[in-house]
């Protein structure tokens, strides 16, 4: 998995939350949402992360900017100056100066902006905590920042109410640049707008990536989104990467049936052309309680013996191809387009 | 074959506020058969939630509605009108659940957390259907069993809070199809779902459309949704429909500059990738004390000066079937150079 231009790499990271109970608040068992994830992100890449609900991608994303801890696991983040340090270990001043590279945009603009604070305080938050050398110019780079995602200078004064989703995700997208960030964690950051809107941002955040050679993991669970935006996929399904390899790959010839079977659950905006789709009986199993073998063999139309015994491991079946399914090279699986 | 089940004429829902009139619908017509599918399509602001509010007379206060939405119920000699009668009149309540009834966006919260699941969906049964609380049980079972619920006679006594996100939607069809209505409202169904369990209950809808052959007005802001689901569509923006046609028409040929520009702000699966996506610019206006004009004129990148910013645009039929509201079309120009004439010449 190792390339020079690697800029994060997540190592058999796994968060697991406790479930307590009874009388004396005993823990009874552990929701595995993150379950011993292997991940790497390139520097300028786009890496999208999809999954239905409850299969962990948040908090994987969340895990990764350390706004939770995780139970285990090492996240590698390779510094400007060239060395690579275990993120999740840092403290204190190391941490402080590291988390300024890496940001998060946050997916529901109405609660993640403090009401009772001006665009302006909002914006500026970071490079006050973040302690800038002396002599930096707050003000201005603020002002730079509104300009750069498209809110008018003029209205920073103002409260996040006046401010319509789209303007409001402009404001979490201009907080999180203020550091001067490599790798911003995008959290189903265009899933709440309106499809007219959500393309403006889309194109922002485009825009951005260009402008700054940023990096961005990008939390969605909107394909069509994902096809447009990410270099590579990786698709998760109860706390677990099933399979991740490029864009194009991914759509044309996906090697997990868990993959083939989402996408062909989006529905197409074309009457012409009503596909069939493989609707999949049953629901997501609970995290706390996943089934036996392959999380995916209940639901699976192409399940065997073995798929509920053996838990099958993410394997490469093409050179930067990797899928955990049993019989990733024998299925014959068809992608859209 | 012909016969409209649903009428909607020239509906107009104001809200009086203290910083003026609130037109967040402001004219609109359409009409619905049984058996087909009613696209409403627009983002958020465009007045289609409201729209359906309407039909059930359930619109917030301190809203009123003026306009005719008539019900042409078999065996009626009249279609009934369901403007007219005041809102929690008998009539009213007669109608709703029995006639019309509704699917909401939110399955977490569109059900009381205090009842069993059949409590909730007998007491529609028990209120139109029968007055026998054993024989409303078995046809529950039996639409529970319909929308594909396992083990139906366990799960009726079962509270909201047992059921997933799916299940609860499943539950809410089940209830909103127990009295055979001729009209299914369904107010962004599968919005807050996951995408395979979306194509679930998108699959649910459309069998159980073939059997009971109601009417759907299916409201949504997910063109694909839409173009899966839905016969005609009919494209909202700031309170009025801007276009209105067959699903193939919006989606080929469409004509009106709101309608394409959102069409090709939607990233699709296998084309045209990592080319810029169009996008509208600026945000949908809020309705408050407008002056006459196109209400997209601000949007708009090929609206005529003079024109579009200064005069409301009439809706008018450009092929058999398919409507727009724009001055881009001869067609509509010279309807609305007809309607001036006689304006000015019943005012002399």
């Amino acid at each position: 998995m190792e390339s020079t231009d690697v800029l994060l790499e997540i190592k058999n990271l796994k968060k697991h939350f406790p479930i307590k109970g009874g009388f004396f608040g005993g823990i009874k068992g552990h929701v595995k949402a993150v379950d011993d994830i292997n991940l790497f992100v390139r520097q300028g890449e786009t890496l999208g992360l999809v999954g239905e609900s409850g299969c962990g991608k948040t908090t994987l994303g969340r895990c990764v900017v350390r706004g939770i801890s995780s139970t285990e696991g090492e996240v590698l983040y390779k510094r400007e100056d060239g060395k690579t340090i275990n993120f999740l270990e840092l403290k204190g001043r190391d941490l402080k100066s590291t988390r300024k590279d890496i940001q998060m945009i946050f997916q529901d603009p109405f609660s993640s902006l403090d009401p009772r604070m001006t665009v302006y305080d909002i914006i500026a938050e970071p490079l006050k905590v973040s302690k800038q050398e002396a002599g930096f110019d707050i003000d201005s780079r603020v002002k730079e920042l509104a300009e750069v995602v498209g809110l008018n200078v003029k209205h920073l004064k103002r409260y996040p109410h006046a401010f319509s989703g789209g303007q409001r995700q402009r404001i979490g997208i201009a907080r999180a640049l203020s550091t001067n960030p490599r790798l911003i964690v995008c959290d189903e950051a265009v899933s709440a707008l309106d499809v007219s809107v959500q393309a403006q941002v889309i194109n922002l955040l485009e825009d951005l990536q260009k402008q700054f050679g940023l990096t961005y993991i990008f939390v969605a669970h909107d394909l069509s989104v994902v096809e447009h935006i990410c270099d590579r996929v990786a698709v998760m399904y109860v706390g677990k990467v099933v399979e991740m390899t490029d864009t194009d790959n991914l759509f044309t010839t996906p090697k997990h049936p868990y993959t083939e079977a989402l996408m062909s659950a989006v529905p197409k905006p074309d009457p012409r052309n009503k596909m069939k789709r493989i609707v999949l009986e049953g629901e997501v199993p609970n995290p706390a309680n996943p089934p036996k073998g392959c999380y995916f063999h209940p639901r699976c139309p192409h399940k065997k013996a073995i798929c509920s015994i053996e838990c099958p491991s993410l394997q490469e079946v093409e050179p930067g191809h990797y899928s955990a399914c049993h019989f990733a090279k024998e299925l014959n699986l068809s992608g859209v387009s | 074959m012909a016969d409209k089940y649903l009428e909607v004429k020239d509906l107009k829902i104001h809200f009086k506020l203290e910083e003026g009139i609130l037109k967040a619908v402001d004219g609109v017509s359409f009409s619905l058969e049984k058996g087909k599918t009613l696209g409403l399509v627009g983002e958020s602001g465009c007045g289609k939630s409201v729209t359906s509010q309407a039909l059930l007379r359930i619109v917030p206060d301190p809203g009123f509605i003026k306009g005719e939405i008539l019900l042409h119920n078999e065996g009626d000699s009249k279609p009934v009108d369901m403007v007219a009668p005041d809102k929690d009149s008998p009539f009213i309540r007669g109608i709703r659940g029995k006639d019309i009834s509704m699917i909401f966006q939110e399955p977490m919260t569109s059900f009381s957390s205090y009842y069993t699941m059949g409590n909730q969906l007998m007491e529609a049964i028990l209120l139109h259907r029968t007055k026998d609380p054993v024989e409303a049980k078995k046809i529950a079972i039996e639409m529970m069993r319909k929308v594909g619920i396992a083990n139906p006679e366990k799960r009726i006594n079962e509270y909201p809070h047992e059921f997933s996100g799916g299940m609860r939607q499943r539950m809410m069809i089940a209830m909103a199809l127990s009295c055979n209505p001729g009209l299914l409202i369904a107010d962004e169904p599968t919005t807050a779902l996951d995408v395979t369990i979306q194509a679930q209950v998108l699959e649910v809808m459309q069998n159980l459309q073939k059997e009971f052959g109601m009417a759907i007005l299916f409201i949504t802001h997910d063109l694909g949704v839409v173009a899966e689901m839905c016969d005609d569509v009919a494209v909202m923006y700031l309170g009025k429909i801007v276009e209105k046609g067959s699903a193939d028409e919006i989606f080929y040929n469409p004509l009106h500059p709101y309608t394409k520009g959102l069409l090709k702000s939607i990233p699709k699966i296998g084309k045209d990738k990592k080319t810029r996506l169009e996008s509208i610019e600026g945000t949908v206006p809020v309705p408050l004390d407008l002056d006459p004009q196109c209400g997209f004129c601000d949007r708009c990148t090929e609206k005529i000066e003079g024109l579009c910013d200064i005069n409301d645009v009439p809706l008018v039929e450009i092929t058999p079937g398919h409507l727009v509201r724009c001055f881009r079309y001869e067609e509509v120009l010279e309807t609305f150079e007809q309607e001036q004439n006689t304006l000015k010449e019943s005012l002399v």
